[in-house]
């Protein structure tokens, strides 16, 4: 078998020089009006978005900001519904919302496929994945995942408050996604690196922000070469062998779609985890009852999903159009915030509030449409472990400082510090 | 009663199969089948009607025999 030369210093070089796109003005600081200047990246927003996102709904669903180059907010469910149906008119080449629009060119496969890529070529790159991402697979890694729980846990030894944030939400998908893809688990602390400069440092000047993003793909090729080296059953060495049209896939397309496995995976179910225990901590009548009566929990996991979804996608609209109301311009970004839609009253009964129970639950956390989050079952598993683990070790815990609790800014909405007193 | 799934629709959310495992199973790519011929056995209607109700691309059909 020939060796595999698509991975050599030219390919590196290549991707250096292809950084072209249009950079936008970077504006930090506060807002002066939500329907005319949101930013999710400001702390007011991380501090709280249901509350500008009900306003908005009230006043004017769908706002917009001149920052970033154009953006616009769609609140209401219909709204943000109709545009992830729509791939016609609504582009996902990039979807981590910046001051950076990479070129129009990289459509239809975009810098991570599937979740960049437009259709057709979308669905043949979906496809490749979606065999490892089913639920009968991701239950083989459930016992793994519930042992590595219970060694956090036997952490906290010992000790009378813990951060469920740093110290256990965000080691269960670090660690379960480096056992897919075959990386060294003592290398998580640097996962969590590439995920804040990705989704986290979207005001960086963009020049910046390439660099750090270009210190992920350089670990990538390095693991790349580890599996080419001696490939293994896990899913780099499936994506090196894997084919699309007759052929291997081309570098930037393994990259980008181990990429996207490592970063997708990690800040969101850390995100859901985390606001999960923050909800139970603050509200005991609900810790009691699935203490109580173990087999609600995954009922009440979709209702932590709905009400705290943790994630917001982006789309670049194709061309300019008068949609639902508004103006939109070739290149204006979309907010998709399926937290937003998750709590329109339109769309769901009582939707500001918590309901554990609730059994009509066609909440949108995972998307909707065909880019469906391939990891759904996956990120389904780890926080049900995360969770039936936590309350049968601990069954009783409380907010040790409801002020020392911080959220994340940006597309990933999660606690990034929940101190809980467990003792 | 019978349960349909419109594959125009489902995109492998998992809903049916995590509700209603007695009437709804994955293919190798995760979207949702109907097991057997999709007649929903005397008691299965509210597991079907769960199915049915939480599906977020509203892929589930319920045909309702008279």
């Amino acid at each position: 078998m020939p060796a595999d030369d698509r991975f050599t210093e030219d390919f590196r070089e290549t991707r250096e020089e292809e950084v072209i796109g249009t950079r936008s003005e970077v504006v930090t600081g506060p807002v002066a009006d939500w329907a005319t200047d949101f930013s999710h990246a400001e702390p007011e927003w991380a501090a709280d978005p249901y509350r500008i996102q009900d306003d908005l709904r009230q006043r004017c669903p769908i706002a917009h900001t001149e920052r970033f180059g154009g953006a616009w907010l769609p609140v209401r469910y219909e709204d943000v519904s109709a545009i992830a149906y729509d791939t016609e008119r609504f582009s996902s080449r990039s979807i981590i919302l910046s001051n950076f629009r990479p070129p129009r060119e990289l459509a239809p496969v975009g810098g991570s496929p599937p979740i960049s890529s437009d259709p057709p070529f979308h669905h043949d790159a979906r496809k490749l994945l979606l065999p490892a991402f089913t639920k009968a697979v991701v239950t083989r890694q459930e016992p793994a995942t519930r042992a590595f729980c219970h060694s956090l846990i036997d952490k906290f030894e010992g000790q009378d408050v813990v951060d469920a944030a740093q110290d256990y939400a965000q080691y269960i998908p670090i660690r379960v996604i480096a056992d897919m893809l075959g990386f060294p688990p003592q290398d998580g602390p640097q996962f969590a690196e590439f995920v804040a400069d990705l989704l986290e440092g979207i005001n960086l000047p963009p020049d910046e922000r390439i660099q750090r993003v270009g210190r992920m793909f350089d670990y990538l090729l390095v693991q790349v070469h580890n599996h080419l080296d001696s490939p293994r059953d896990d899913l780099t060495t499936y994506l090196l062998n894997a084919e699309l049209y007759g052929r291997k896939l081309t570098p930037d397309h393994v990259v980008g779609a181990m990429a996207l496995l490592l970063i997708a995976g990690i800040d969101t179910t850390w995100s859901a985890i985390g606001a999960s225990l923050w909800h139970l901590a603050k509200t005991p009548a609900d810790r009691d009852r699935l203490v109580a009566q173990p087999g609600l929990l995954p009922t009440a996991i979709e209702e932590f999903l709905r009400a705290y979804a943790p994630v917001t996608m982006a789309r670049l609209v194709k061309q300019d159009m008068h949609w639902h109301g508004v103006d939109m311009k070739a290149e204006d970004w979309i907010l998709l915030s399926f937290p937003a839609a998750n709590r329109d009253p339109a769309q769901f009964d009582r939707a500001g509030e918590v309901i554990i129970d609730r059994e009509v639950n066609r909440h949108a956390a995972f998307g909707l449409g065909i880019h469906r989050c391939v990891g759904s079952h996956l990120a389904r598993m780890e926080l049900r472990v995360a969770l039936d683990v936590w309350l049968e070790r601990i069954p009783s815990f409380t907010l040790a400082d409801p002020a020392a609790v911080t959220w994340s800014a940006g597309q990933i909405r999660g606690p990034r510090a929940l101190p809980l007193r467990i003792r | 009663m019978k349960v349909r799934i419109n594959p125009e629709r489902c995109q492998g959310h998992g809903r049916c199969y995590d509700l209603a495992p007695s009437l709804f199973g994955e293919d190798d790519e995760g979207y949702g089948t109907v097991l057997s011929d999709g007649a929903v056995p005397p008691g299965r209607e509210q597991d079907a009607r769960r199915a049915e109700l939480n599906c977020p691309e509203h892929a589930i059909e319920l045909l309702e025999e008279g």
